[in-house]
């Protein structure tokens, strides 16, 4: 049984294979607002002085680290259904539980690039912010923040690589994601290598087109003016980092 | 002069992990008035001005703005710190003027001046642009507005955050050491800026090691050391004819 490109070509373009990576790709980018917003929280928490804030985001992500992502979606799909009646209505697709399920446990990691982003930025900036009048949360939003993010973004890139990945952990819990759909076309075929390897050819531009993204947010924040690029150019000046003359 | 001092500073004390930097220092300011503070480092210069700049509160001691008490008050015969929200509100009559100019180096230099304008004072982004347009053409920067803190040459950084403070109008301008983080040649236009600053009737208080600025510019010299003033003169008398030991000591230092 040899490499038959024609099956193989079938899959690449069937709605079936195009539908489990939209899948794919929706349940990384919620979980990975979910754990943004969560590991935001969490890192704020991890940083105050308040002990009462810090011993809650500590225990969640020693939590959340230690716990397999794969564990964590069959208690959300299964456990929880059990515990919770609310759960097995309707809405609760497999869908929202690996968003949620994954979330969760990303949001631990999420927490630790935030919280070093956030330290990363000089304490100067926050003392100009202060010093103009500026309340602690708007600091935190017009000055901190946006410096941050520019350190956040790169590892978080990764992560939401990772996340979609990781996607496919959910095929234990019945999503119909990219690997899952090939799986169950390997099921009935038999056609190991064709089905395969429509998957790595979607996986793989997936990722390339995820870090093309990334690159182009990057860019926009570089913080320089474009009259100065060009002008610099032919210079390739690097900019030196704030306060050093 | 007569009319009440537009800044008091009464037996203000500061303590850092038991190390006692401030130890009851006191002066007055006049308004339009120019008092350049000298001393070794580690002395506590900078730590007053970060006090009266209401960013760090005192352990003791008052703070009075044109007569009126800021950063702390009295309560059931106890000094109390206000609220982060009455300080926000205290600072903006303050400007801080940093060593390392801690621009917000992702914005270009004209937002850096707007920043205040539109987040603190509510000021429209339109009308907001105007003003710190206007400020920057004060310090020479307005064919900079657009260029971000990392294409900008130190001096030039100190100057966009010159005008960052002026631009919210405020009653005390205080300078820590603003020109000791800048190469030699680019120290001069800062102080200009500054100096002219005071020919405009700003009230200013300059943390700083130039001692020329501080003869030319300033009306009143102050040495600092130990966490006390330990001299307060006019320039001509500070430098000629100062009356302690530890004053000639360290003049025979800088000169």
């Amino acid at each position: 049984m040899l490499f038959d490109s024609n099956i193989f070509f079938a899959q690449l373009v069937s709605v079936d294979y195009m539908r489990g990576a939209a899948l794919s790709v929706a349940v990384a980018i919620v979980s990975l607002i979910l754990a943004t917003v969560i590991g935001f929280f969490m890192a704020v928490g991890r940083t105050a002085k308040q002990p009462y804030l810090r011993a809650p985001a500590h225990f969640y992500v020693w939590f959340f680290r230690a716990i397999p992502a794969l564990l964590v979606l069959l208690i959300m799909w299964n456990a929880l259904p059990q515990i919770i009646p609310a759960l097995r209505a309707d809405w609760f697709s497999p869908f929202i539980a690996a968003s949620v399920g994954l979330g969760l446990v990303e949001a631990a990691f999420m927490s630790e690039i935030i919280r070093s982003a956030l330290l990363s930025v000089d304490d100067g900036q926050g003392l100009a912010g202060r010093a103009l009048g500026m309340s602690p949360a708007k600091v935190m939003v017009k000055v901190v923040l946006p410096q941050a993010i520019r350190i956040a973004l790169p590892p978080t890139g990764n992560e939401f690589i990772g996340l979609v990945k990781y996607s496919s952990l959910a095929s234990v819990i019945s999503l119909r994601e990219l690997l899952t759909t090939a799986q169950v076309g390997v099921n009935i075929t038999f056609r190991y290598a064709e089905y395969y390897a429509a998957a790595i050819v979607y996986y793989l531009v997936i990722v390339s087109i995820l870090s093309i993204l990334q690159g182009l947010l990057e860019k926009k924040f570089a913080w320089t003016s474009k009259s100065a690029k060009s002008k610099k150019s032919t210079e390739a000046t690097v900019p030196a980092p704030m306060g050093i003359s | 002069m007569t009319q009440q001092p537009i800044l008091q500073v009464r037996d203000l004390h500061k303590t850092y992990n038991g190390n006692q930097v401030l130890k009851g220092v006191e002066f007055d300011i006049e308004k339009g008035q120019v008092k350049a503070v000298l001393g070794p480092s580690g002395s506590g210069k900078s730590t007053m001005l970060r006090l009266m700049a209401l960013l760090e509160p005192a352990d003791s001691g008052q703070i009075l703005l044109k007569g009126s008490r800021i950063g702390s008050r009295e309560h059931k015969g106890k000094s109390v710190h206000l609220s982060e929200r009455t300080l926000a509100i205290q600072r903006q009559e303050v400007g801080m003027v940093f060593q390392r100019f801690n621009l917000f180096p992702h914005l270009s230099a004209v937002r850096n001046v707007m920043l205040g304008l539109t987040s603190v004072k509510g000021i429209s982004h339109h009308e907001a642009r105007i003003q710190a347009r206007d400020m920057l053409q004060k310090v020479g920067l307005d064919n900079r507005a657009d260029h971000y803190p990392s294409e900008l040459s130190g001096g030039q950084q100190q100057r966009v955050a010159i005008a960052r403070a002026l631009v919210m109008n405020p009653s005390v301008m205080l300078f820590d050491e603003p020109t000791s983080a800048l190469d030699p040649e680019l120290v001069g236009e800062v102080l200009e800026v500054m100096e002219n600053l005071a020919e405009s009737g700003m009230t200013m208080i300059v943390v700083t090691h130039e001692v020329r600025f501080a003869r030319r510019v300033a009306n009143e010299v102050t040495l600092f050391d130990g966490g006390v003033i330990v001299e307060q003169a006019e320039p001509e008398e500070f430098f000629t004819n100062p009356q302690h030991e530890r004053t000639r000591k360290f003049l025979s230092h800088v000169h």
